[in-house]
């Protein structure tokens, strides 16, 4: 358990951030172009349930994307797992696909599944979330102690024990860090997504709307909820880790 | 759990590992790790397999517990291929590092093996709890091995891999990763713990003074390729004690294994062989 005193520190940076942003850099850029923390915190407090709906809205449409493509990220780690050659021949390719910008698609996804049908952010929050959670699962799972295996084998256990006993347990904490990877990019993929289009109660639409009209503020209030929601979703995963992971040494 | 009667000596009640003609060959041929082995080792035996770096003693053991297929020979326990035998579950193995499974608690480390044979929750505590009072760890079944030191996790190691009572543990330099103080500790339970089972034991070390120690017979091994170039009965009494680190026999012995291993092979041997363990030792 950390002590305040491990915490204040960076409390303070963020209390002197604050107060640098409130009295030195919104008066020299122009309260305008970067309106000061009270300005966005009034605004946020005056729009609070437009907004708060927006980011639900929002996180919603994340959500989707991040259980589809983890979920397919594992399955497909699995089967190259369980199936080396295949595994060998493909992941080049997945390599590659997660070094390319994938948002750059999002355009294309809501032509395919219209801007209005919360599918189309599925579809790009998706594929971003794929990537890290296939490339990290199957390291998890490939890099397990080879000793780990050959006791398993001396007690004559079978794959499926040697699966759920060890190569499982033992490649969580490299999902996890492929899960937690992938709650940053469901929400960049949503919001993005949003910005080509997509309902109005959602948040990229309403960062995109506000900023256009040049209502900064608005804009800024809405990227905090952004932001809000993204680190909520981050957390929630890290908890869920700590309990699945709770025993194992901190890596 | 039966007290054992004699020392396994040269005389062997009764066979329980037997290789003949084993050879095993990495790179199509083109390195020989092992080149026709015959050995065969008698109920309650204490072997050690000891000889240079890349002689092949852990492969040779692995060859035993069917985790390695020999090239070619033939590989015996109790009456049955090895393949047979790990299916039995005949082998109880322990190796450098303990290979402690960190997600779970050492209670249930212990009880891995006793889970894949069906055992329910009940029997299982009740072996643990034995198993605990056998390397002396009663206390620490909720512990997780990485809150251990590195001897507490060799010991668990060795209740897990005694915890069904195989016929025959392996272990692979199991004291190796180990300090001076502690290596000489788990020796000491270690015999305890083979007097007490009864248990067969093959041995991998790389300390001349643990082989002696600890073994029935010291089978040496020479590298390139990897053979068993001597084979030395170990007569120092049972139960053994820590004052026969200080005997004149014990000395004679160690030096005995440390000439068969310079004929095995010469100035290499030197570089990779351990005799820092010779000075005499307190007691326990």
């Amino acid at each position: 358990m950390k002590r305040i005193t491990d915490w204040l520190p960076a409390l303070l940076v963020f209390v002197l951030g604050l107060a640098l942003w409130q009295w030195v850099f919104s008066p020299l850029a122009g309260k305008f172009l970067l309106p000061r923390p009270s300005a966005i915190a009034t605004t946020f407090w005056n729009n609070k349930s437009v907004l708060l709906q927006a980011g639900w809205f929002t996180f919603k449409e994340a959500l989707g994307g991040f259980v589809i493509g983890s979920t397919l990220g594992i399955v497909f780690a699995l089967g190259f797992a369980r199936f080396r050659r295949v595994g060998n021949a493909l992941m080049p390719y997945a390599v590659a696909a997660s070094a390319i910008p994938i948002i750059a698609f999002a355009p294309i996804t809501n032509a395919w599944f219209g801007v209005l049908n919360p599918h189309s952010k599925w579809a790009i929050a998706g594929i971003l979330c794929f990537f890290p959670v296939l490339v990290n699962t199957l390291r998890g799972l490939t890099s397990v102690d080879p000793e780990a295996i050959e006791l398993m084998r001396s007690y004559a256990a079978g794959e499926l024990d040697i699966f759920r006993r060890v190569r499982f347990p033992s490649a969580l904490p490299h999902i996890f860090a492929g899960l937690r990877v992938a709650t940053v990019l469901a929400m960049i993929g949503a919001i993005v997504g949003d910005y080509f289009g997509g309902s109005v109660g959602a948040l990229g639409v309403q960062i995109e709307n506000s900023i256009s009209l040049f209502d900064f503020p608005l804009g800024w209030a809405a990227i905090v909820v952004a932001s809000a929601f993204g680190i909520a979703f981050y957390v929630a995963v890290v908890l869920a880790e700590r309990w699945a992971l709770r025993g194992v040494p901190a890596a | 759990m039966s007290r054992r009667l004699d020392g396994g000596g040269p005389v062997a009640p009764e066979t329980v590992v037997e290789l003949e003609g084993v050879s095993k060959e990495f790179a199509q041929g083109k390195t020989v790790a092992l080149r026709d082995i015959d050995l065969a080792i008698g109920q309650g035996g204490f072997i050690s397999l000891i000889g240079p770096s890349g002689c092949g003693k852990s492969t040779l053991l692995r060859i035993i517990g069917d985790l390695i297929q020999p090239s070619a020979g033939r590989v015996t326990v109790h009456g049955k291929p090895a393949h047979q035998a790990r299916l039995d579950r005949d082998y109880g193995i322990v190796f450098q590092h303990p290979v402690l499974y960190d997600w779970r608690t050492v209670a249930k480390n212990i009880a891995l093996p006793l889970e894949l044979l069906g055992w329910d929750r009940g029997r299982r505590a009740d072996r643990v709890k034995e198993m605990l009072e056998l390397v002396e760890l009663t206390g620490f079944e909720n512990h997780h091995p990485w809150q251990l030191s590195g001897g507490m996790q060799q010991r668990v190691s060795i209740a897990r891999a005694l915890s069904f009572s195989p016929a025959l543990l392996l272990m692979d330099e199991p004291f190796g990763a180990l300090d001076e103080m502690t290596r000489e500790r788990l020796n000491m339970e270690l015999l305890r713990i083979w007097q007490e089972t009864g248990s067969t034991i093959v041995f991998v070390t790389h300390s001349i003074a643990e082989a002696v120690f600890l073994s029935t017979r010291v089978m040496v091994m020479s590298a390139r390729p990897g053979r068993i170039s001597d084979v030395l009965e170990v007569d120092l009494p049972q139960p053994r004690s820590a004052a026969l680190r200080e005997d004149p026999r014990y000395f004679e012995l160690v030096t005995q294994v440390r000439e068969a291993l310079v004929r095995g092979g010469a100035d290499k041997v030197f570089e990779e062989l351990s005799f820092d363990e010779l000075a005499p030792e307190e007691g326990e």
